[in-house]
This record gives C-alpha cells, structure tokens and sequence, in this order.
C-alpha cells in the first residue's frame, strides 16, 4: 500500500474534511487526562510536548501516537526522543499517546494511524525534535537555575552538567521548570555520526508487563457491573437475518438480554461463558438472497475467464505483443491462485465501552486508526466527537486487522452497546469463529505469467495479468494489486502488467505487506522459473538483471553469502531464494528446504539480510524479520479461508485455520545492511520473500512448481 | 459450588458449573494475565498449571477441578519459573505479548519434568502454543538459555 493510496480513501471517507500534514509539536499542551487504562501512569509529569513528559522522579514518558501491537513503536519511537534527549536508556518509558488526529497524525497519512510500515519512517524527525526540544527546555530551566550560559552546560546519560562550576543534575529536579520554558522553534539535530543509542541493541520498553501477566490488553480491561456482549453473525458473506427465537438464550444463567443489532444478533450477559453459551442456544433464520452463494473453486474459475480479457494497464514497456512473436523463442507460462487469508491476530477483535457522569464515553481498543474509531463511535452512539474519547489499548497482534478505513468493527461495536442503556460498562468480543469467519480478508487473487526465452537465453518479454478485488474500492486501477509486479525490479524490455478488479460481498482488506503477498510470490516463482528453463543459476541470474537496483542487489548478494549459496546442500534438501522490495526496505531470503513426513516441504533455515535504512532498533529490526518470516511461512504452507458449495464459510477456528507451530518454524539468521539513507518499515517486508523462495527450493528439489497455495493442499491433493 | 486453591489460596465458584477455568479466573477473579485465544484447546494461551500439569484452562469445566490447586502466570514462581522470566527478558522474546502468559506456563512445565530438554522435547512441550507474531525462534532459545542458567 502506498502513502497516496490511504490519503485517497481517507478523502473518500470524509470528504470535505482536508489533509492535516504538519510538525505536530504543541508546545505545553497537555493531552486530557484518561481516566483508566492508560497514558502518564504516575503523578508529576511535566509535559515538555505532546510527545515527552518528564516526571519528577527522572522517568523520560514519551507518548507514542501509533499503537504497539508487537511491531516496536514503543521502543523505537522512545529511541528517537532519547537519542536526543541524551537520556539514559533505563530512564525511558512509553505509552499511547491520546487521541488527536491533528498532533498525533501519522505525517504520511494526514490522520492518526499506524500502518504502511511507517511508524519510524514518518516519525524519525519528529521525534528527534520532539527530545531535542524538550533537552533544550531542560538545559534552559537548568541554566536559569544555575544562572549559568546555557551553551556551557552539557547533557549525557540523563545528567545535566555545568562543568566549570560542578553543579550536576538529573532530569527530574528541572521537568516543572522546563515544561514552562519557551521551547526552540528550530532544535538542532544530531549528526547521525553521534548517535549514542539509535543504533545499538536496546532491550524493548514492553517486555516485563508482557512476561508476567500485568501488561493490559483490551480483553483483560474488567470495570464492576461489566456486560460482556457477543453477536451472532452469518455463515455467508451479504446474509441478514430473516427472524430469531431468542426463548432458549434468554434462559441461560447470567444472559441478560439479546437484541437484532445491524451485525446479527448480540447476547448481552453478566460474564462471557453465559453470553457464549447464550449465543450457541439461539436460533436464527438468515436470508441469503444478498449473500455471495459462489465457491471458492467458482470464484477461482471466474477469475481466471478474465484472464483472456482487457484489464486495467499497470504498465506497458517496450512491445509485448511483438516480443512474443519473434521467431525461436522459448515461452513459459503459469497461472497461480491465491486464496483468501484471515490475519487471525491473537487478540481477536474487543472493545470496551465506559459511560460518565457527563454522558461522555470512553472506548477502550486496540485502536490503529483511533481518530476514525472516534468519529464513527461518536456518530453511532448520537454524541458530539468530543464526548467520545478512544484510549488507544496494547493489542495481540493486527497484521492489518485493525486498520479498517470506516472502522467497520467500532460500527458493530458501539452499535451494540447503543442498543443498550448505556447504565452498564461494556465490553464487545469477537471469539476466534468470528474472527477466521469474519472477512476483511486479504483477498483471493489469480495470476496469469507469460514469459519469453530467446536463442541467447535472455527473458526478452513479461506478461503478468492479476485478478482480484481492489482494496481501495476502485473502479480503476488498484496499486494495491500491481504493487510490486507494475514496478518489477527486473530489466526486461518488455513488461505489460495488467489487473481486472472483481465485486464481491466479501470484504478485503490489507493483510500484512499488502499487495506483495502474492505480486511477490508471482514475480519470484516465475523469474526463479524461468532462470531454472535458461539454466542459469538464481543468484546470478538476478543480479544480472538487478543492474539498476542496487538495494536489491545488496541484500541478494548478502543473503546468499550468509547461507553459503553454491556449497553443497544437505542430501534431500535443496535452497530457495527471493528478493523484495516492500515500504522502501529490501529484503533478500535464502531457505534450505525438504520434504518432510507428512509429504509437505519442511523448512530448516531461512537466512534474511534487510536493507531498512538507518537501523534504529537492530533488536527489533531483527525480532520482525523472524517474526515475518513465520507469518509468512505458516499462510503460504497451511492458510486458506474457503467458501464452501453454495458461499458457507469453511473454515472456524485454529484447527481448520493452520497457525505456524514452534515444531515447523525454521531456524532464522537475520543481516542489517550498514546504511544512512532514511529509515524505512520492518513490521511487512520480511513476510513477502518467504512464501517465493521455500516455493523455489520445492520446485527444485521435487519438480513440482506451486501454482497454489497454501502448498499443503497441493501435496494433500 | 466449588472449591478450589488459585495462585496459593482457596477461592470458592458457585455459578454455572459448566464454565470454563478460564473464564472464571478472568471474569470472576478478575486474574486477566491468562488469556483467551481460541476457546477449543488450539491455541495455549489459556495455559495454567492445574496440580502441576499444564492445562487448557478454556476447555476445563470449573465442576471437575474441585480441591484441585491452579496456578496463573500472576503466581507462577520457583526456580524454573525464574529461569525462564529471565531467559525471556534477555531475549526479549514478546512481540505483541498476548500469547506469552501461556507460552511462559508451558515452558516452566516443560522445565519442571525435563530439566534440561532436547529441542525434540521443545517442540513436544511447546507445539500447542501458538504465537501469531511467531516468536518461536526466541522461545527456543530462551528455553535452552534458561535451563543452562538452571544447571549447577
Ligand atoms: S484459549 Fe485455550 S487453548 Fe486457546
Ligand atoms: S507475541 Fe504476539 S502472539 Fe505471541
């Protein structure tokens, strides 16, 4: 997904209302004070900017405007203001900032968001600015004090010292003081050769609560005289519900009372077994006269009928047409589906819903975009958008489930506690059927690959035709579903891609690394295919035809040294590789691959080298590559949601929707490239190369290419 | 009603018997360390030590655990249960942390029987755990760093 492509539907969704993008720093404004879970913790916080408090007890809090679900911005964003700040590390805290589209906006989105990998990338000088201004208001306060110069005073490890007279200080003494200074309108930045901690291996802020229960997610906020709610949704995508008899649910011991909502029917209970054991004893009569009746396998051969038709024109390079025409050539083709992929965070969806004395309700989630959260919440429940605040909570997981242009899930969530008194907190889950069940997937997508051999073995044409419904919503071209093919990073001279935008009731969404989830798969299978035809070996041949990459090339050449690339491989394995670019960082892949027992590859080694720029977090650059690679790994060997004969969704829960286990995940080496270009994403791109390159080491090791996937189903079948 | 011991002291339930442990340590006594992930025994992210074994508190009906002792991540404690905290915070090993409550009352488990486990004995001890954000590189690790940290 691009920067630009969520600015326009952002526009979409509320038009009229104009891009914020601006530096955020609001000098001595406090963010409004939560009253549960959340931002500050302790007392005596001076707030130096939106982003930095200090306490009197030396913490450093920075306040982080995007939501840690696992990714690291909690870390790294309290990287960038210490850095500045010349804190000590062990100083340093982190909590979500408040809600505030227009100080806490994502700057490449325009609103308050997390997504897109950009979490480091769109706050790497806001953030430095934001410590360095607040080090500025402290060596102030601190030279008034001391009726010192201020340019004689120093700050290192969170120590302000005026040599000449000896005096020395924590942060603490002054934060009062400094929270009250005038902070610099341009604070000098360090040269990046001065770095003390961006850089190095910091342990993460977020660890300790998450090892010994006390960490808060969504789920575990249990305010007295809670009602806990779950809806009863449909098995088809489009159906509604036609009539209910709600007599059994209502005799169950702690069911409250159970209500139509727009999303189903919700059971209102005194605690969660009642309301699931309310929700099993319902009856309900769906109408399905709206509702997608195709199948998976209909829906996979409706795609491919398009493949023969014009499509929209993602790019068109040299001459295709002719390319293949010319006389003794060598032709390739292949055509790979994709299915749908729920992200099945571990966290299924929640929310919690507190009203006020003042009619005014707090929401408690894990809110990615909390500001849209905040405007559809305050529309439903028939309040003013200030009556509402989000308290933006730590999640299990997102992968992109979380950030839903409309906020479809608060819709169904606030509907539900709207439908009630509002005299009881509230909370809404979804249980783990209703998340696999639940659509937003990443969508089904078919590909069409054409490719031309000449005589001299060279690729002389590319032609890839892609299928599948458009993210965004558009009519014309999605870049969501060409990203990564539209843009090949390989020369060849002649390339057209094209995509055909298919309608369907089941909603699609962004699931980790986006488009490059299966532009990804399709280009690096295909390009490895071709290589395997020409004979040439798949590191050369890319390189070769990586001349203007050099990134690319980088982290292709670095993968295949740390994996020893062209020394014997272990008797019945055989080595893939894949190089992606995705969010502006590379990623090369190397895996060692076997057949395992059951008939399915079985991965031993994935060797990753990234390129993400300046390395702010190795620790957590690192953890997101491994990361990465299982996710990646687990969907492109066991994961489909499937619509069974007649539109019913298969799947339900984690048995019939493979998770990675501990006993199938590889073992992972992870490479930084050295570099001072600007920091980009690591939370997607080490997912897309994985699925390519254990693909590739099947293909060599059992002759058999992976036109579909996930790939068990093709050795199961 | 039934009586049962939670982290070291004796707690009473008198609803439906039918309701799963888990929700009666989340919903009644309000321990929310042990979380929810799938509700069938997929998943462990609602493990608790039910007399010392490991258990699926989601799947583990409040009527047959009578006079039985369960223990939460919140009271997990002894030598194994320090080993692996500590292995854990050395790796850093949660990403988004949800999962770990039960990956981390596995991996005492598996500690307490097999002191000093094999990465077979992992996989055989772990492999009902699932972790979304699949930190399983580092829970390997930690595991092993912990029970070096165990020996001698
Ligand atoms: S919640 Fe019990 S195993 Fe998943
Ligand atoms: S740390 Fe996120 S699910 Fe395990």
């Amino acid at each position: 997904m691009t920067i630009q492509d969520i600015k326009a539907t952002r526009r979409g969704f509320l038009a009229g209302s104009g891009l914020v993008i601006g530096v955020a720093i609001a000098p001595k404004m406090l963010p409004a004070a939560p009253t549960g879970v959340h931002a500050g913790g302790d007392a005596a916080l001076a707030p130096m900017n939106a982003f930095v408090k200090i306490g009197t007890d030396d913490t450093v809090t920075v306040l982080a405007k995007h939501i840690e679900f696992g990714q690291g911005p909690f870390t790294g964003l309290a990287t960038l203001v210490a850095e500045e700040l010349d804190a000590d590390w062990s100083q340093m805290r982190a909590v979500h900032s408040p809600t505030d589209n227009k100080v806490y906006a994502n700057l490449m989105f325009g609103l308050q968001g997390t997504g897109g990998s950009s979490s480091i990338a769109n706050s790497y000088e806001q953030m430095r600015k934001a410590g360095a201004t607040a080090r500025a208001m402290l060596v102030a306060a601190a030279a008034e004090d001391w009726k010192v110069p201020a340019s004689e005073i120093t700050v290192q490890k969170g120590r302000i010292k005026h040599a000449a007279s000896g005096k020395e200080s924590g942060f603490g003494a002054f934060a009062e003081k400094a929270a009250r200074q005038t902070p610099p309108a341009e604070p000098k930045l360090k040269d990046p050769r001065d770095f003390v901690l961006i850089g190095t291996e910091l342990p993460k802020l977020d660890t300790h609560g998450k090892i010994n229960g006390t960490a808060i997610f969504t789920l575990d906020i249990t305010p007295d005289n809670l009602l806990i709610a779950v809806v009863a949704h449909p098995e088809h995508f489009g159906a509604t519900v036609k009539s209910f008899d709600d007599a059994e649910a209502r005799k169950v011991q702690g069911v409250v009372d159970v209500k139509q909502v727009p999303a189903g029917i919700a059971v209102y209970a005194d605690n969660t077994f009642a309301a699931l054991k309310g929700r099993d004893a319902l009856s309900i009569e769906w109408d399905l006269s709206k509702a997608e009746t195709r199948s998976s396998e209909e829906l996979s051969a409706d795609y491919r009928k398009l493949f023969g038709e014009k499509g929209l024109e993602a790019a068109n390079n040299g001459n295709v047409d002719e390319a293949f025409k010319a006389p003794g050539l060598q032709t390739v083709e292949a055509e790979i589906v994709f299915p749908f992929l729920a992200h099945a965070p571990m966290e299924p969806l929640d929310a919690v819903f507190i009203k006020a004395d003042d009619g005014s309700v707090d929401i408690y989630n894990g809110a990615q975009f909390p500001g849209m959260d905040q405007e559809v919440a305050a529309k439903i429940l028939g309040l003013d958008e200030t009556k509402v605040r989000v308290n933006t909570q730590l999640a299990g997981g997102s992968f992109g489930r979380k950030a839903q242009f409309g906020s479809p899930y608060i819709q169904e969530a606030a509907a539900v506690y709207a439908a009630t008194d509002r005299s009881r907190p509230l909370k809404h889950m979804w249980t783990r059927e209703d998340d696999i069940r639940g659509g937003y997937y990443r969508p089904m997508y078919a590909h069409r690959m054409r490719g031309a051999i000449n005589a001299q073995g060279q690729i002389t044409a590319w032609e890839q035709v892609i299928v599948g419904q458009s993210i965004m919503g558009k009519a014309d071209l999605d870049s969501t579903s060409v990203e990564g093919a539209s843009n090949l990073p390989y020369t060849i001279p002649n390339l057209r891609v094209s995509a055909h935008n298919v309608q369907l009731s089941v909603p699609p969404l962004w699931w980790r690394s986006v488009g490059h989830t299966h532009t990804g798969f399709a280009v690096e299978t295909f390009v490895d295919e071709l290589f395997q035809k020409i004979g040439k070996d798949p590191v050369e041949g890319r390189l070769a035809l990586l001349g203007e990459k050099p990134r690319h090339a980088g982290v292709l050449r670095k993968a295949a040294e740390m994996a020893n690339w062209g020394s014997p491989v272990p008797e019945g394995r055989a080595r893939g590789v894949a190089v992606v670019e995705s969010f502006g960082t590379f990623v090369g892949q190397v895996v060692e691959v076997s057949v395992g027992p059951e008939g399915a590859p079985r991965v031993h080694k994935v060797w990753v080298a990234v390129d993400c720029g300046v390395a702010v977090n190795p620790n957590v650059i690192k953890a997101q590559m491994e990361g990465g690679v299982g996710y990646g790994l687990g969907a492109v060997l066991f994961d489909a949601v499937t619509l069974a004969k007649g539109g019913k969704i298969v799947q339900s829960n984690f048995h019939d929707y493979r998770s990675i286990r501990i006993n199938e995940m590889p073992d992972v080496a992870v490479e930084i490239i050295k570099s001072s270009e600007k920091p980009t994403g690591v939370g997607e791109p080490g997912v897309p190369p994985v699925g390519p390159a254990v693909a590739n080491a099947w293909r060599r090791l059992t002759g058999a290419p992976v036109r579909q996937l996930p790939i068990v189903n093709i050795v199961s079948a | 009603m039934v009586t049962f011991t939670l982290n070291g002291q004796e707690r009473t339930f008198d609803g439906d018997p039918d309701t799963p442990l888990l929700w009666v340590i989340r919903d009644f006594e309000k321990l929310t360390g042990t979380k929810y992930g799938c509700g069938v025994a997929q998943c462990g992210a609602c493990t608790v030590h039910l007399d010392g074994m490991p258990r699926r508190s989601c799947v583990t009906p409040i009527a047959t655990i009578e006079g039985s002792e369960v223990v939460t991540i919140e009271g997990v404690s002894g030598t194994e249960a320090d080993a692996v905290k500590t292995a854990w915070t050395g790796l850093d090993v949660p990403q988004c942390g949800y999962c770990q409550s039960g990956q981390i009352m596995s991996a005492v488990a598996l500690l307490q029987m097999i002191p000093k486990p094999t990465d077979a004995d992992i996989d055989g001890a772990m492999a009902g755990n699932i972790c979304r954000c699949a930190t399983y590189h580092r829970i390997r690790a930690a595991i092993h760093n912990a029970a070096s940290s165990m020996e001698g």
